[in-house]
């Protein structure tokens, strides 16, 4: 793979049931060019987990992939409400997810968390009022 | 343990086919997709009591081969058409949630704790 592949989703916000379907996407296509399981694996649940973060928190926003010879880098970026403590949203079990989302099987404060645990690097660029944008790279 | 012999243990129907030969090695149980998604190695079975469409795309992303829905909870069609394009078994059983863990895990198949 010597050139750059990019691919770009936009994440309805309205829609809690299509939520993660940017990231299925990704990792069909990253199993189609041969990338291994468990980086795929990684990826795609931090990828999940962000899309879910746009659907709760920020009615949605857009995703873009770029694969390459070293690895994946995924930005995620929304017009949400922003991140006030971005320190402590990185605690797990902090979450400010409305009740409601917790009978949908999220909202454990776990989302950020895994999306640091699961990247070699993460970067968390969030204004308050504004948007957060969210740029996480897998290397290979 | 295969697939087959976790629907026989449960008495639980099968929702959605595929191989149900498959070996699985170890599973969890949990209504929170996010607790499920901090535990990324081996994890082949998901017990839940959740039914929304965020639990089959949470398999899918763990790669998980079989999908079990306690206390009688059914999943809807649009959850089966998705665990039907990824090859995910999906079964139901009447037991709740700690008797089938704790059937299954008394048969052999235990948890992970590989973070």
């Amino acid at each position: 793979m010597s050139d750059k592949l990019n691919f770009h989703y936009d994440v309805d916000g309205e829609n809690f049931t299509s939520a993660g379907q940017a990231s299925v996407s990704v990792k069909k296509n990253l199993r189609q060019l041969g990338v291994d399981a468990e980086i795929i694996r990684r990826i795609s649940i931090a990828m999940y987990e962000g899309e879910i973060n746009m659907v709760i928190h920020a009615g949605g926003g857009v995703a873009d992939v770029e694969v390459d010879d070293t690895g994946v880098i995924i930005i995620l970026s929304d017009k949400g409400p922003g991140i006030a403590d971005v320190e402590l949203a990185m605690q797990e079990g902090y979450s400010t997810a409305p009740d409601g989302v917790r009978s949908l099987g999220f909202g454990a404060g776990m989302g950020l968390p895994n999306m640091k645990r699961y990247t070699d690097e993460m970067i968390v660029d969030s204004v308050v009022g504004e948007g957060t944008t969210i740029t996480m790279k897998v290397n290979f | 343990m295969t697939i087959n012999e976790i629907k026989e243990i449960l008495n639980a129907e099968v929702v959605c086919d595929g191989n149900l030969n498959a070996e699985v090695l170890s599973a969890c149980g949990s209504d929170m997709m996010s607790d499920v998604l901090a535990f990324v190695k081996d994890q082949a079975v998901l017990l839940t009591g959740l039914v929304n469409a965020q639990v089959i795309r949470t398999a899918v992303m763990m790669d998980m081969a079989c999908v079990v829905f306690v206390r009688s909870k059914k999943p809807t069609a649009d959850m089966i058409e998705i665990a039907k394009e990824s090859g995910i078994v999906i079964l139901a059983t009447d037991k709740r949630m700690y008797e089938a863990c704790g059937q299954l895990y008394e048969s052999g198949l235990k948890g992970t704790n590989v973070r």
